[in-house]
């Protein structure tokens, strides 16, 4: 599926509303588990993103840390994660997943490696947190070369110039992050400010997919929905988490925060 | 094999992504910190060619951090080891117990210059966060101290100490609760912080401006070092610098000036915890806490565990300078075990009136191991970079005294 990506914005865009696109770690809290969730609530969204754990994560906040945490506990290995994809992906074919991660997980595997196997099992893009531009050009270019979409971010710390360097770089997706935090923080600005610097980036190429993410909750999802599509992730860990400790399904409770989600956004 | 370019500074032999010999280094960050570290490394090479600045940074390494620290020769363990003459650059001597003072002081510094009135940093051993504490409340800034809770019970004098100077110590309990987690809290503070804070990295490692502070400010020693032994020996004698290995920073200042001599003339021997062992393990390079750099890692590339009885050495990465430095044989790496480096305590503390802290009790380890070997005419000099108060509970327990 070449155009996944793109075809999962287009249709969101023909129902008049943006992209819902969740966040959740691979392996967590067992490869199983993860992937019954994903299943579940990959009926609610347009794109899924599953996290490669990492036990060095430097940008993310203690939600996903401890989806992290609980992941590697339980012995994932990248090698479980593609083969997790597969397997998604054949219920679910034409659902775009994209993998996202800490470089240093691509680097030990092996570039290009990495990226044959994501091809082989269905991986539609690539977010690699720490690999940032200039610094992922031939990265990107490789991703390009076998239709993986490579997704570049923009911080609101990113100058103009700097911004429209990236977006001519960048392929059918940005990622635009809301505020200056690690994930899973509340909002810092205000929605105005927020939905200002998206239209900064959407002036320079309107073409672009440009999704929000980080900070995205129930309680802000609705004011954003103007944004191509949005990203929730350490609101759905943080379900995770808390259906774990109270011993109740994570499938099911997860599956209701998403489907509420979405509720807010059509 | 890597070749290093002479007469420039080992800090600048980066390429424009900052990477050292096209393999250790670079900016492996989140997206918002990109332009905050681009901000910074133009302050940063404006503040180096900038006169006042200069004379500022030596103003406060004269007189607030007690200027020159001593170099003597240890005439009992040279003679007790029947080799090479021993010599001593006793840093601990500084005000602020270590080499991580001349560090803490110039971050202060650029903190100040850059307008921003928080300053946050990392520590192992205490002595990071101890100097940093104190340099900030010198200057009036809000300090932050990320520390492990495994690191706060073992250096309990240390933490008091930041505590007293008025810094907020942040406890960080996840992964091995060690210097690297506190490492990757500190980043992630600063990833949220980063339009009103200045981050301060414990050690010559992180993104390229990071390492390049850390190691321009720690070249003090050397830089005192090469006089001295010019005012002793007439010349530079034929020599082995000896200095332990955790991030590497003290390495780093202790051999700046040295560099560009040939290994035969100065050789550089850096000695690691046991168990913390990149360098001289041949560990694989790994990315950790945004630069790539040799690093214990599993199979799967996960950040491995360490082990040290030494807080500041429990670390698996290793500077890229080192990185560097091991790959065009400039410099040479072994380690030494917990046992090792307390043995080494007992006989130092025995014939001699320093007190090494446990990370240079390795270095001395190695010296003693090394010494035997060679002729009179070689002359070892190590770098005692730390105190050993911050370790006494942990010396009585291990050995049963603390000597006075």
């Amino acid at each position: 599926m070449k155009n996944s990506i793109n075809n999962a914005f287009k249709l969101a865009k023909s129902e008049d509303r943006p992209a819902l696109i969740s966040y959740t770690v691979c392996g967590d809290n067992t490869k199983d588990k993860s992937l019954r969730i994903l299943n579940s609530i990959s009926k609610h969204l347009d794109i899924v993103e599953w996290g490669i754990p990492h036990n060095c994560p430097t940008a993310d906040g203690k939600d996903i840390q401890n989806s992290s945490y609980r992941a590697l506990q339980n012995g994932i290995r990248l090698n479980d994660i593609f083969s997790l994809v597969k397997k998604f992906k054949k219920t679910k074919s034409s659902k775009p997943i994209i993998l996202m991660g800490y470089y240093q997980m691509i680097f030990n595997f092996g570039e290009k490696k990495f990226i044959q196997k994501c091809k082989a099992s269905g991986v539609d893009g690539l977010i690699v947190v720490d690999l940032s531009f200039p610094d992922n050009k031939n990265f990107a270019k490789l991703c390009k070369k076998n239709s993986i979409c490579f997704v570049q971010l923009i911080a609101p710390t990113t100058t103009v110039k700097r911004m429209k360097e990236i977006i001519k770089s960048s392929h059918e997706m940005i990622y635009m992050i809301s505020t200056i935090s690690t994930t899973g923080s509340a909002l810092k600005y205000s929605i105005k400010r927020i939905i200002k610097n998206f239209n900064v980036i959407k002036k320079i190429k309107p073409s672009k997919n440009v999704v929000i993410g980080f900070g995205i909750t129930e309680k802000t999802i609705s004011n954003l929905r103007s944004a191509d599509g949005l990203v929730v992730g350490s609101a759905i860990c943080r379900e995770i988490t808390r259906s774990l400790k109270d011993r109740q399904n994570p499938v099911t409770n997860v599956s209701k925060l998403v489907r509420k989600l979405k509720n807010k956004i059509i | 094999m890597i070749k290093l370019r002479k007469k420039t500074p080992l800090i600048d032999q980066h390429d424009k992504f900052g990477f050292y010999g096209n393999k250790f280094g670079g900016n492996f960050c989140a997206e918002t910190m990109r332009k905050p570290i681009e901000d910074l490394s133009k302050l940063f090479e404006k503040l180096r060619k900038d006169r006042k600045f200069l004379k500022k940074r030596d103003h406060y390494f004269k007189y607030y951090l007690g200027g020159e620290t001593p170099f003597f020769k240890l005439e009992n363990l040279t003679r007790y080891l029947g080799g090479a003459q021993i010599w001593c650059k006793d840093v601990s001597a500084i005000n602020g117990d270590a080499h991580k003072a001349y560090h803490a002081t110039v971050n202060a510094l650029i903190c100040k210059e850059s307008g921003k009135r928080y300053i946050a940093g990392d520590t192992g051993a205490g002595m990071f966060g101890k100097n940093l504490a104190m340099a900030a409340k010198k200057m009036n800034l809000k300090c932050k101290i990320f520390m492990g809770t495994k690191d706060i019970s073992r250096q309990a004098p240390n933490v008091k100490f930041m505590r007293d100077a008025g810094a907020e110590v942040v406890p960080v309990d996840s992964g091995s609760k060690t210097l690297v987690d506190a490492v990757s809290e500190c980043m992630r503070h600063y990833v949220s912080n980063c339009d009103n804070t200045h981050l301060a990295v414990g050690s010559a490692i992180g993104c390229n401006i990071f390492l390049k502070i850390c190691a321009w400010s720690t070249s003090q020693i050397s830089r005192e070092l090469k006089k001295q032994l010019i005012k002793e020996f007439g010349e530079i004698p034929k020599l082995k610098l000896i200095n332990v290995i955790g991030g590497g920073s003290s390495a780093l200042g202790f051999w700046n000036e040295f560099i560009d001599y040939d290994k035969k003339h100065v050789e550089l021997i850096g000695v690691e915890a046991k168990y913390a062992a990149p360098l001289s393990t041949n560990a694989k390079v790994a990315i950790l806490h945004g630069a790539a750099q040799y690093c214990l890692t599993d199979k799967e590339g996960q950040i491995a565990e360490t082990h040290s009885l030494s807080a500041g050495l429990d670390y698996p990465g290793s500077s890229p300078l080192h990185g560097l430095l091991k790959d065009s044989g400039r410099a040479r790496y072994t380690n030494a075990s917990d046992k090792e480096a307390l043995a080494a305590f007992k006989l130092i503390t025995k014939l001699e009136d320093i007190r090494p802290s446990l990370e240079p009790a390795h270095a001395w380890s190695e010296c003693i191991r090394l010494a035997p070997k060679l002729k009179k005419s070689d002359v070892l000099v190590v770098n005692n970079c730390g105190k050993g108060y911050k370790d006494k509970k942990i010396y009585i327990e291990q050995l049963g005294y603390y000597p006075k």
